[in-house]
């Protein structure tokens, strides 16, 4: 049993809430006084006698304004896998969210009403999915009911969003006809639409193979935490806590302390204080090396036979996601990972349409929501790979010096 | 390359261990809040491995109700003793004292509310500028939508509409003076995981979490100990059963679940047959308005 972590993307029009709704009602994972509540709520009693969308409902000041402020995350298990549901709003404000959701995300469940088909909405999230590399995109034409579960209106949207897809460069793409409202093709076959083949939803979730969206050719750690228990029988132990980003290292591998460049040997890997033979991403774990070298948090213990960019200025894509825009030549944090050092926004190239893909010249600040190509010059030497590359080692966020907040997620190109 | 590979509860495990260490590595002052529930003691575990070999680098701090079963107590206190933790423990009764605070009345009157006081003078009194609390997103609805980096301000007030954005596994911890973050390590475990974890790792827990029999008073389908915390009438239904706990809060605002699992095994094949959420089978607080929890996270809950 391992975890799949998706995030949903669609507006409260799609089905969304219901969707999830469904797939937490459906697997069993509503329990009696949940379902009590629920019925006390539903009001449309049309809908069926309890409305699986409030499942979903947050917090009182969004049921009184009827909207969804912030990603909330949910949580359901089937005997095969535990589930972690990014739910995030779709409307066009809410591109920070779904960044936010979709950064931790395996796959994307792309909810296409099948009366609409494709539109600017489903772009834009698909766009999104293909900025943030999110390996496996569901498509999942919801209210089939409401065109008479017809094949021909499921064909021309697969078409139609398989043009876009191609476009996108998005890879490993599944389709699935489904009714939310109703659960057909949920998790049980549609007794409705014996033209489709393939797998309910569910099953989709349940066997799409994530082993290899892991790295483990790539072996990148970033030292957290220093520990120095400076006890009589620990008196020389320093050992490197951190987290394995990808790949995998041994004990004797020669490995490189960057950016200083010292070269060193590992002597030594602790997980929760036992020795291991070997570690691998995504372990929390710790290294001790042969030399004592001045190591401090943020710093990169990698193998001397494989090593990753570094450099202080780069090239990257800011997804801005403060209120207060973006203006060039303001100064910085940036995080990546445990490295935290100041930074400045040189030079910002253009910006990208969400919706269209389209590069536009930028006049003047950047604003919330919107994503841009930049040049950045960091304080020290950046270590990192490209996002392409490696997704856990090739993204940051950008921290406004004053008000602390997170204002940024910034991919390495 | 198959062997390289983490079911579910070693992912959780590697997550939360991560958490801890930039939680040490961030702050000046974290402290973590230690109640002698299940969680926070799967939250020590946690950071036990985390900083292996070495001590935990921050207190264990119990923000004591006076309400507290004496089994959680036993437990705190032996626990702390052996692993050679700090433990600051503040007590609910002396804000009331200090700060002339007027109780709940009714039948069973919770400090669930006032203890966010000690808390508050707790956090000014050490300086803490992170809370480490057990708090998992399946718990409860405002839970499901709190970070796990949550700023707080300098009332302790929890603000939905103003979250940080959590990325990838990049905690943001900045903070102003005057503030603090209440973190959660344990935000992406369920009910279910951690009690498969305690039982993969062999963790103790205090006596009550096991079936034993108990006076307790039958009140609206509910079953609530008797104890001196209680109000007690003439008309209470009293009977005496085999109980066990299926979380441990406040003697006054904690329902007990009836049944005979002695071991591990048997409470989670209990819970996993249960067909009631942990909150509403045990949580008399949670009933009182629908959106109780979110009200006081607003006001500096935990």
């Amino acid at each position: 049993m391992d975890i799949l972590r998706f995030i949903t993307a669609g507006s409260v029009d799609d089905g969304k809430s219901t969707l999830i709704g469904r797939l937490l009602y459906d697997s069993k994972n509503i329990l009696i006084d949940q379902l009590e509540q629920l019925e006390k709520q539903t009001k449309n009693k049309e809908a069926g006698p309890i409305d699986l969308a409030l499942l979903t409902d947050g917090l009182r000041a969004e049921r009184e304004q009827g909207i969804t402020i912030d990603v909330a995350y949910r949580y359901f298990s089937t005997p095969k896998r535990k589930f972690i549901i990014a739910d995030a709003p779709g409307h066009v404000q809410y591109t920070r969210n779904m960044i936010t959701g979709a950064s931790n995300a395996s796959l994307i469940i792309v909810l296409v009403d099948a009366r609409q088909g494709v539109v600017e909405q489903t772009r834009r999230h698909s766009i999104i999915a293909s900025l943030l590399k999110i390996p496996h995109v569901v498509v999942a034409i919801n209210k089939m009911d409401l065109v008479d579960f017809s094949e021909e209106v499921y064909t021309k949207i697969v078409a139609d969003y398989a043009s876009v897809a191609e476009q996108l460069g998005l890879n490993d793409i599944t389709y699935v006809p489904i009714s939310a409202l109703q659960g057909d093709n949920i998790v049980d076959a549609s007794t409705k639409m014996d033209w489709y083949t393939g797998k309910p939803l569910l099953h989709l979730l349940e066997e799409v193979s994530i082993d290899e969206d892991i790295n483990l050719t790539d072996p990148r750690f970033q030292v957290q935490f220093v520990i120095r228990p400076q006890t009589e029988d620990l008196h020389d132990y320093r050992g490197y806590a951190g987290k394995v980003i990808s790949g995998v290292y041994r004990k004797g591998d020669a490995v490189t302390i960057l950016p200083a460049g010292i070269e060193t040997r590992i002597s030594k890997l602790e997980i929760a204080g036992e020795e291991v033979s070997e570690i691998f991403a995504p372990q929390s774990a710790t290294i001790l090396l042969a030399d004592d070298i001045d190591i401090s948090r943020g710093d990169s213990i990698v193998n001397t036979n494989n090593l990753p960019t570094t450099r202080n200025e780069l090239d990257v894509l800011l997804c801005w996601m403060d209120d207060k825009p973006l203006q060039s030549g303001n100064k910085y944090y940036i995080q990546h990972n445990s490295q935290l050092q100041r930074a400045i926004v040189k030079e910002i190239a253009y910006r990208i349409d969400v919706n269209t893909l389209e590069h536009q010249s930028v006049e003047g600040q950047v604003k919330l929501n919107e994503v841009v190509k930049a040049k950045i010059k960091t304080s020290s030497q950046l270590v990192f790979d490209s996002y392409e590359k490696l997704r856990a080692n090739g993204s940051a966020i950008l921290i406004d010096e004053t008000s602390n907040s997170t204002v940024a997620a910034v991919l390495f190109i | 390359m198959s062997n390289h590979h983490l079911n579910y509860l070693e992912q959780l495990e590697a997550e939360s261990i991560h958490i801890f260490r930039e939680i040490a590595a961030q702050f000046e002052r974290p402290a973590l809040l230690f109640s002698g529930g299940k969680d926070s003691i799967t939250l020590v575990h946690l950071a036990r491995k985390a900083f292996a070999p070495g001590k935990i680098p921050f207190p264990l701090v119990h923000i004591d109700t006076g309400h507290n079963f004496q089994e959680a107590l036993d437990y705190r206190d032996a626990m702390a003793a052996s692993i050679h933790a700090d433990l600051i423990v503040r007590k609910v009764e002396d804000t009331i004292k200090a700060k002339s605070l007027t109780e709940a009345k009714g039948k069973f009157p919770s400090r669930n509310w006032l203890q966010t006081y000690t808390l508050l003078d707790t956090i000014e009194e050490f300086k803490f500028d992170a809370c480490i609390g057990g708090a998992r997103r399946d718990e409860e609805k405002a839970r499901a939508k709190e970070r796990i980096f949550s700023v707080r301000d300098d009332f302790g007030q929890w603000n939905p509409k103003l979250q940080r954005p959590e990325l990838w596994n990049t905690y943001n911890g900045r903070i102003n003076k005057g503030e603090n973050v209440r973190v959660f390590p344990i935000s992406n475990w369920t009910e279910l995981d951690i009690w498969n974890y305690i039982k993969h790792e062999n963790i103790a827990l205090p006596s009550i979490y096991f079936s034993h029999e108990r006076e307790l008073i039958v009140h609206e389908g509910q079953l609530v100990a008797l104890s001196d915390f209680v109000l007690r009438e003439s008309t209470d239904v009293i009977v005496t059963k085999r109980i066990r706990y299926r979380t441990v809060g406040d003697m006054t605002c904690t329902a007990a679940v009836e049944s005979n699992a002695l071991t591990l095994d048997e409470v989670i094949s209990e819970i996993t047959a249960a067909k009631i959420s942990e909150r509403g089978e045990t949580r008399i607080d949670d009933r009182v308005t629908e959106a109780a929890m979110e009200d006081r996270k607003k006001n500096g809950y935990f």
